[in-house]
């Protein structure tokens, strides 16, 4: 039989072996044998020499552990204060070096880029100008903004009303807590934040409250104006909804979320943002259907400056702030107290 | 103007997702998984049928205006034979990684967030197909927004506290990404006064030809590079990948790894064909910045990948090298180069989504380890994901008659054409690649066949994963094998794709 080596473990070929075995040694089979057999032929040691050896293999593995601890001591001393300073020194230099390169780049090409609001500028060009003189009379809507993302360029707003869909249901699969459906879902620490969370509701400020009480009629009256107005005066979906949004946040922070949940739960956000986003993906695919194919559309701009006229964009911009409006109270009471 | 109804496919691929994303939420579990399903098998029955059309007719590249208005002033979208083979494969393997991962996404999502998890799948689909699609650089970065929140979706699907940091660490590194990008259109726009793509082009040639805002365009081609190259995590920005891919749920390692980073690595090659354009890109000289990181990236990924003792995490690393391929081939600057990335690009994401769902498959054939010590003989238990798992190493590795190779191949010859240093430099570390390479990737082809330890107990029925992950793993098998026998004739089509571009 050949002779291992006395380093034989150590060596390469069984390290590699050991590594494709994922660790486990190639040994531990032949050594589990080699153990249950019983030795025989083995010279048996009187109990003061063994108890010798004992002591010698302690005395030596004594040593060896001191010295390996004073070592690590050290190494753990230098890279706790030294080691450390100087990587943490190099990290800031490096990071404060790089933000400054970036800034003065920036900067440098800002004092290159065209005079603002020159009227050479590249970006006054036909496209722009169509906007402006055609919009309305094409669009028929009065706001040319409005007749700009909600027409002209109607497919790159119904991809950003889907992304701040996208983000509600993001933070929603991120922060909701388990309902009953989840089963085993309840933990007692869910139940508990939430308790927490319900204990100083409502806060039953009386200044808070009553205020609330006199400005929430208003500002979701604002806010669907400007809604239903975003055709013919500034404003349109996104601002209407931001301001409705704002005018429920103020109304579940003053009277709790007990009577925010009688008229808006986690069913009235997921019927409300689908029927708003399905309206839009629905309504905009045929007006882009029949435009890009040139069919007729019975969608017509209508009188500019009347309420039903501009075609889709008054029912865009509902739909649009009816969105923007769920995302927001959703975000908030998300946060809050991870449940609508 | 009126289109054949064929020409309205991309019309369909991207507006069927988005609309039934939102339905899909207000369904029960079980009903979304199979409407989320049954969506993305329309949405990939009709790009085959638009890649067909492409291959078969020859049919010049069109655009379709979104809309009643003409292109500068309204949306476009744009297909063409390259479009169309990418939007193939892209809505193919997310079909299939869906299919696949189905019985994990029940395990691992709450049950009343599937819903959810099937709605962001679907979206994610619509944005792909509209990165894929458009020919407005403002609709593509509308459409990177909503890949860029749904990849964190999908990682944090999975309620775990390893998942809220990967998931933390992945928005860090891409909102820098999304943030450089968006930046960088700013200021194109302030020096072109367009958005749709071609007349960006018109007007990036008149001033780089007259010399006008030279140093604002070079910063604007290193703003928009370097954000897509932070967001496909080239290397030095793919710290968040292994944790991003190695925890969560296999679907969305699937997807993550194999969609969403080649989503912005195409977004690239279409704004250095048909915004900037190839020569003033060159001029800027930052192919050879890309090509630089891609050749460290290779060896680096590959080094990292060596080190770990998780499989998800090894073929995690694995995907940072094979980024590195890609770029590599943009790098070279040429368009053989270019062909060889986009060919890496379908033959990678091919492979890596067979590789994690497969993974997924072994370990829970071994007690829901991913060690690779408590993986040994799991080839044996769960047949047919050991033999996914072994195609998919073997086209890792460049074995002949799969995609791998035909990749490599292709990477090679590219250099050779490019001749001088790069030829010599992407050789070399094509090799180096390879080898490492080989090492990880037959190394855990040998563990799954391996005897398992001692006294370790499987339960059998672990194994079985059910029809559709066994379906699943075979049409990757298949699609992979396929992939590699009609090689030469898809880097044709490429080839021809990417002479529409221009």
């Amino acid at each position: 039989m050949a002779r291992m080596r006395k380093d034989y473990e150590t060596s390469w070929w069984p390290r590699l072996r050991r590594w494709i075995d994922a660790g486990a040694s190639p040994l531990d089979d032949a050594l589990e044998k080699a153990l249950d057999e019983t030795r025989e032929g083995h010279q048996v040691l009187s109990q003061e020499e063994a108890a010798e050896r004992e002591e010698r293999a302690e005395a030596r593995q004594r040593l060896d552990r001191a010295r390996e601890a004073r070592m690590y001591a050290r190494f753990r001393e230098w890279r706790q204060q030294k080691g450390r300073r100087w990587a943490n020194m190099l990290y800031r230099l490096l990071a404060v070096t790089v933000c400054l390169a970036i800034i003065w780049v920036l900067l440098e090409t800002a004092a290159y880029l065209p005079p603002f609001g020159h009227a050479d500028n590249p970006a006054h060009n036909e496209v722009s100008r169509r906007y402006i003189e055609d919009g309305m009379t094409e669009t028929g809507a009065v706001n040319i903004v409005a007749g700009m993302i909600l027409d002209y360029r109607a497919f790159d707003t119904l991809g950003e009303s889907n992304v701040l869909f996208i983000a509600a249901c993001a933070v929603i699969i991120l922060l909701r807590l388990p309902d009953a459906r989840d089963g085993s879902g309840h933990t007692a620490a869910l139940l508990e934040a939430e308790a927490d969370d319900r204990m100083y509701e409502p806060k039953n400020d009386a200044i808070l409250q009553a205020t609330a009480r006199l400005l929430t009629p208003f500002i979701l009256m604002f806010g669907l104006y400007v809604m239903f107005y975003g055709h013919i005066s500034p404003g349109g979906g996104f601002s209407g909804g931001a301001i409705m949004g704002a005018g429920l946040i103020l109304y579940l922070n003053a009277f709790g979320f007990k009577k925010a949940e009688r008229f808006f739960t986690y069913t009235t956000f997921r019927v409300i943002s689908v029927a708003a986003l399905s309206f839009y993906a629905g309504s905009k695919a045929y007006s882009f259907f029949t435009g890009a194919n040139g069919l007729h559309s019975f969608i017509t701009p209508g009188t500019p400056g009347r309420i039903f006229s501009a075609g889709l964009i008054p029912y865009l911009n509902i739909a649009v702030g009816f969105v923007v409006c769920c995302t927001m109270y959703a975000f908030y009471t998300l946060f809050r107290k991870g449940d609508l | 103007m009126t289109h054949p109804l064929w020409q309205s496919i991309p019309f369909f691929c991207i507006l069927l997702p988005l609309g039934s994303a939102a339905v899909t939420t207000v369904l029960p579990g079980r009903i979304a998984k199979w409407w989320a399903a049954i969506a993305l098998t329309v949405v990939t029955a009709l790009s085959t049928v638009l890649m067909v059309i492409f291959g078969v007719t020859g049919a010049e590249s069109y655009a379709y205006s979104m809309g009643h208005y003409p292109a500068p002033w309204g949306n476009e979208i744009r297909a063409g034979q390259l479009e169309a083979i990418a939007a193939h494969f892209f809505s193919l393997i997310m079909l299939l990684s869906l299919l696949g991962g189905m019985r994990k996404i029940d395990e691992h999502v709450t049950k009343s967030k599937h819903g959810l998890y099937y709605a962001v799948l679907l979206l994610l689909t619509a944005a792909l197909m509209a990165q894929i699609y458009t020919n407005d650089i403002f609709t593509a970065y509308v459409f990177l927004e909503i890949m860029t929140i749904s990849g964190c979706a999908l990682i944090s699907a999975r309620n775990r506290g390893l998942n809220i940091v990967a998931a933390t660490r992945y928005m860090i590194m891409n909102l820098l990404g999304s943030g450089l990008f968006l930046l960088g259109i700013i200021l194109l726009y302030d020096l072109t006064g367009h958005l749709l793509m071609p007349n960006i082009q018109e007007a990036v040639r008149a001033l780089h030809a007259s010399g006008e805002y030279a140093l604002p365009l070079n910063v604007v081609v290193a703003l928009i590079s370097v954000g897509l190259c932070v967001k496909s995590a080239l290397f030095p920005f793919h710290t968040w990948v292994p944790d991003a891919y190695g925890y969560s749920t296999p679907t969305s390692s699937a997807v993550l790894s194999s969609l969403v980073s080649k989503g912005y690595i195409f977004l690239l090659i279409k704004i250095i064909y048909r915004v900037i354009g190839m020569d003033v890109m060159a001029d800027t000289h930052i192919f050879n910045v890309l090509f630089v990181f891609a050749l460290v990236g290779m060896v680096m990924g590959s080094l990292s990948a060596i080190r770990q003792s998780d499989i998800r995490r090894m073929i995690a690393f694995s995907s940072v090298a094979q980024i590195g391929y890609i770029y590599a081939g943009i790098g070279l600057g040429t368009d053989a180069g270019m062909m060889a990335a986009v060919f890496h690009m379908l033959s990678h994401a091919v492979c890596k989504s067979m590789l994690f769902l497969a993974a997924g498959g072994l370990a829970d054939a071994s007690g829901n380890s991913k060690q690779f010590r408590d993986l040994r003989g799991s080839g044996f238990r769960s047949p047919i994901a050991g033999v996914a798992f072994t195609v998919g190493a073997l086209s890792m590795v460049g074995f002949p008659f799969l995609g791998g190779f035909s990749s490599k191949v292709n990477l090679a010859m590219a250099a050779a054409g490019h001749g001088g240093m790069r030829a010599l430099l992407v050789l070399v570390f094509l090799a180096v690649s390879t080898a490492l390479n080989t090492l990880y990737f037959l190394r855990t082809v040998i563990t799954l066949y391996r005897k398992p330890a001692e006294g370790a107990q499987y339960s059998p029925e672990r194994g079985r994963r059910g029809f559709c992950f066994n379906g699943a793993l075979v049409l990757f098998i298949c699609v992979n094998i396929g992939l590699g026998l009609f090689a030469p004739s898809i880097a044709d089509a490429i080839l021809t794709g990417l002479a529409q571009f221009a």
